[in-house]
């Protein structure tokens, strides 16, 4: 809808401060399709031009050839569409997506056909133009990712509004996992001070409010004689989030 | 900006068609086409050499008007089974939405591929043709009294087609559209002979069935008017009724309210593609 590819039954959709249905709004957005194909009959490089007079933005010859470059395609330039894999088409295809010099990427899962290297690639990529100041909406299925390079996120549930926010508005609270020996009652109550304390056998899940008291709380208990086998600060997972909000009733 | 993204889609479309080896196809398709024809006609020259004048005229206007329609029918195969996957093809395959996402009007791409289609179209007919106008000077010494008129209108019942195929691939899968497109071409055809009957039968209902298609769809009208150009002029009048009819001979020219109807149907049917593709969601 943002890119006037699909109609809205209703309301109004504004593009970097312009209508979204007038083609001109799109003049500096980049977009990377999920269903991504380029001619086949025309080279890498040509596809990439194709796209810069479509921009209407002037780009050289030497940009066009960097941002190929910059998606690991310099070699094959001059190679023809056809022959690429899938995951080199992608990787085009996010050129394509940057070669306008845009204010705004649309990329729709950026990484479905790319190996483990290539997902690494692309999430500098993302880091890459944030730092740059360009606003990247990345639509993906795979938490991990969106964890990892997003700065907010949203979360969208049969096409509606399910939450929104920073990561740490979302995720919100940081826990500490203890594995410890000899508790007594006066650990037990350090820990407690500390936060919310859930106990298993030797494993203890302390709920913090604040991350910077874990060193004095460690210092603590091996004070009091506890023996700590391990501590590890732990946030939960984006993944869990988005269950624990989908499977809300 | 909408100009310039017409000009850079028509540019792609011919460079769609030479890469694809359309070019390549239809080239080798007319070259087979035109060596059958030479021979052809230096035969009807070497073994019809008792004939009269006349009569050579009528066999060699027969026999260049089904040549003719067997290059119509190449380049109306040809354009309506490549305006099919250059439109809905792209669709379907997704490779529209990077297109589409830049900042372009759809109608502007719509009308750069016609354009594009439309000038591969004429080219090859008008090379083709005029080769073939050639091949039957050479071999028989015959040439049409309206050449250009001819292959302009060839020319036209070609970019008529494509207008077709690419109006039906906005609604349909590229390889129905194909298909219906070379259909409704066919029918026409047919429509066009059975009206021709009608007329040499005196019978307005039969002779109807003619006018109406020929309406409906330009193709055919077109066709009958390139032949009555590529034909000796006063043929019929000089023969019988039997040959009223012919399915390979026409019996008038067109009015140019006829050619006008078939631009202004180009018009109306690239206008419905438009609106069809603004409309569409991808």
């Amino acid at each position: 809808m943002l890119l006037g590819l699909v109609h809205p039954d209703a309301g109004q959709v504004l593009l970097l401060g312009r209508r979204a249905g007038d083609p001109e709004a799109r003049a500096r957005v980049g977009y990377l399709p999920e269903l991504f194909r380029y001619q086949p009959w025309l080279s890498a490089a040509e596809v990439v031009a194709l796209h810069v007079k479509l921009s209407g933005v002037e780009v050289d010859d030497g940009a066009q050839r960097e941002s190929l470059a910059a998606v690991g395609l310099g070699e094959r330039a001059r190679d023809r569409v056809g022959g690429f894999s899938k995951g080199m088409q992608q990787r085009l295809g996010l050129a394509v997506a940057l070669v306008s010099r845009p204010e705004l990427v649309i990329l729709d899962e950026p990484t479905s056909a790319l190996d483990p290297l290539g997902r690494a690639d692309v999430r500098d990529l993302v880091t890459s133009l944030r730092e740059r100041g360009v606003a990247v909406l990345l639509n993906s299925h795979l938490i991990g990712e969106v964890e990892r390079v997003c700065d907010r996120v949203v979360i969208l549930d049969k096409g509606r509004l399910a939450a929104s926010g920073t990561l740490a508005e979302l995720l919100g609270r940081r826990e500490l996992r203890l594995r410890l020996e000899t508790v007594d009652d006066r650990a037990l109550a350090r820990l407690a001070a500390a936060g919310e304390v859930t106990r298993a056998g030797d494993a203890f899940t302390v709920v913090l409010e604040d991350a910077d008291v874990v060193p004095d709380l460690v210092a603590d208990l091996v004070a009091l004689g506890v023996r700590v086998h391990s501590v590890e600060p732990a946030r939960i997972s984006l993944e869990q989030r988005l269950l624990d909000i989908l499977r809300e009733p | 900006m909408t100009l310039r993204t017409v000009w850079i889609f028509a540019g792609l479309t011919l460079r769609e068609a030479s890469r694809r080896r359309v070019v390549r196809s239809l080239a080798g398709l007319m070259l087979v086409l035109l060596a059958v024809s030479a021979f052809g006609f230096s035969r009807i020259d070497a073994e019809f050499s008792g004939l009269t004048t006349g009569e050579a005229y009528l066999a060699t206007s027969t026999v260049l008007n089904l040549v003719m329609f067997g290059l119509s029918l190449i380049a109306a195969l040809g354009t309506a089974f490549l305006a099919g996957p250059i439109l809905a093809g792209e669709i379907e395959s997704g490779m529209a939405l990077a297109i589409l996402a830049r900042p372009i009007r759809r109608s502007a791409v719509l009308v750069g591929k016609w354009l594009g289609l439309a000038g591969f179209g004429s080219g090859f007919v008008a090379a083709a043709g005029l080769a073939q106008l050639l091949v039957v000077w050479a071999t028989t010494g015959y040439w049409p009294p309206s050449p250009f008129v001819g292959l302009a209108l060839l020319a036209g019942q070609t970019v008529v087609l494509l207008t077709l195929g690419l109006l039906l691939s906005t609604l349909i899968s590229p390889m129905a559209s194909g298909i219906v497109a070379v259909g409704l071409f066919g029918a026409t055809w047919i429509a066009g002979v059975v009206g021709g009957l009608g007329v040499a039968l005196e019978n307005e209902a039969v002779e109807r069935v003619g006018t109406v298609s020929r309406v409906l769809l330009p193709t055919d009208g077109l066709w009958r008017g390139a032949m009555n150009a590529f034909q000796s002029p006063g043929l019929l009048s000089q023969f019988t009724e039997a040959f009223e009819g012919h399915p390979f001979l026409s019996a008038s020219g067109l009015t140019a309210a006829y050619v006008l109807w078939a631009v202004v149907w180009v018009a109306l049917m690239l206008a419905l593609s438009a609106m069809s593709l603004v409309r569409r969601d991808l």
